[in-house]
């Protein structure tokens, strides 16, 4: 089957194409929303000096967190690193670099890559280290910053449902990133909980629109929780 | 603390609350208030923590906590989470900070020789919300005031706070000045002058805070 079939049976064809160099744009927050087996494809790739863009870089073991194990990442584009030692020792060692941006910016600069736009000004960061550099243009009496847009050679997202056309909904706040970077990745590949029949999720209720995605694979997910906080009952 | 930030909260407001004190605001809404809360990772309408059989890995606040929605709540994407920030529609923002200074500058995220973990959403949303209350000491343990003159620290955003709640006074910034508003419970104006190291005016009558 072809057409609109987004459909890939294994996660190494799902990275086929991935090279040594690439930007890579990741959905998620914290552990919430990320795709776990698309990481570890990545990692056992064994693909070297990436740029990865996402909001955290995963925690010690998990996440985006293992591919710091072999070195394969050169330079993250986050607005938070913090729960991550070996990440602290890559940078304080100067293997890693780091390009922090703020979350609102950096969600913004996904979804001005995916829409085309190449930049965009915004109040986030005025007279600020983020501000270094960076063109300032004032509007109504107010400055603003000027914020390029960020597109990668691989976009890799998790969703919850998805149908054979790569029509995709998010569950809770596993949303966060995800339909950003979907729209950014020259090739965006998402993985999902599950499958369902094309013409089954209400069209009204797309997240992702399967226009942006070019391949899909159906995955199991650990999902691991990195703050386990309850009600005392 | 919690509670006099909670004084500053109307009917039908958005509040958007940053991790720590900002968080215990929350416990201290009044009775017969709708106040909603927003976690900027894209969750307006955030509830209480679950319990264990409610949980749940895919719902969680912006601190990364396990949390709920309320009923009545909407879920969406970081850049729609932002939109409301920057756009200004959020009614509050309560945040910490290590310093503020007389010109509404405010420093928050970055120590430098100390490892910098990121500003995550905090120069957003410094940058898009109109009322900020800022809370923290309102000296470091070494007695140093983070209330200033100017900030030494890296900035998080440029005039943009106009009201501080520290443990020992309320004040608002003012024309290139700290006005002390009102002070703690059995904190003299004279301790409130000692540990501000910025421009401080002090009017003829300082009140005590009230909590209700």
């Amino acid at each position: 089957m072809a057409g609109f079939d987004k459909v890939v049976s294994s996660y190494e064809e799902a990275m086929a194409g991935l090279e040594d160099g690439m930007t890579v744009i990741a959905g998620g927050f914290g552990l919430c929303g990320i795709p776990e087996n698309l990481i570890s494809e990545i990692k056992k790739r064994q693909t070297k000096n990436l740029t990865i863009v996402s909001n955290n870089c995963g925690v010690d073991g998990f996440g985006l967190g293992i591919l710091l194990e072999d070195r394969q990442v050169s330079k993250m584009v986050s607005s938070y690193v913090g729960e991550n030692a070996l990440f602290e020792k890559q940078l304080l060692n100067g293997e890693l670099e780091v390009e922090l941006t703020p979350q609102g910016t950096l969600a913004e600069k996904m979804r001005a890559g995916g829409a085309g736009i190449p930049a965009f000004y915004t109040a986030t960061g005025v007279g600020t280290p983020v501000a270094e550099g960076k063109e300032v243009r004032e509007f109504d009496g107010r400055e603003y910053l000027l914020e390029e847009s960020i597109r990668g050679d691989f976009a890799i997202v998790k969703g919850w449902k998805a149908d054979r056309y790569g029509n995709v909904i998010y569950r809770h706040t596993a949303q966060n990133f995800n339909p950003l970077a979907a729209t950014a990745g020259k090739i965006t590949v998402v993985e999902v909980e599950e499958l369902v029949e094309v013409g089954e999720l209400d069209p009204a209720h797309i997240h992702t629109p399967g226009i942006y995605v070019d391949r899909l694979i159906v995955g199991q997910f650990e999902k691991r929780i990195e703050k386990r906080t309850l009600t005392e009952s | 603390m919690a509670m006099r930030v909670a004084r500053e909260l109307q009917d039908g407001f958005y509040v958007n609350l940053g991790i720590g004190i900002p968080t215990l605001v929350a416990n201290f809404v009044p009775e017969g208030m709708e106040v909603m809360l927003q976690s900027e990772n894209g969750l307006l309408g955030m509830g209480s923590f679950p319990t264990e059989e409610t949980i749940d890995a895919d719902m969680i606040n912006a601190g990364k906590q396990t949390v709920t929605a309320v009923a009545g709540a909407s879920i969406f994407s970081s850049a729609e989470s932002f939109a409301m920030i920057r756009g200004g529609h959020v009614d509050l923002t309560v945040l910490g900070a290590f310093e503020v200074d007389v010109q509404g500058n405010i420093a928050s995220w970055m120590i430098p020789n100390k490892l910098i973990k990121g500003m995550g959403g905090a120069m957003d949303l410094v940058a898009g919300a109109d009322n900020i209350i800022v809370t923290m000491t309102h000296a470091s343990k070494n007695g140093d005031s983070k209330l200033l003159e100017s900030c030494s620290l890296p900035l998080t955003g440029k005039g943009c706070i106009k009201k501080v709640l520290t443990d020992l006074a309320w004040l608002e910034i003012e024309d290139g000045a700290f006005i002390l508003k009102e002070r703690a419970p059995g904190v003299s104006v004279e301790e409130i002058i000692e540990k501000t190291q910025g421009k401080l005016i002090v009017p003829d009558h300082v009140p005590e805070m009230q909590f209700s």
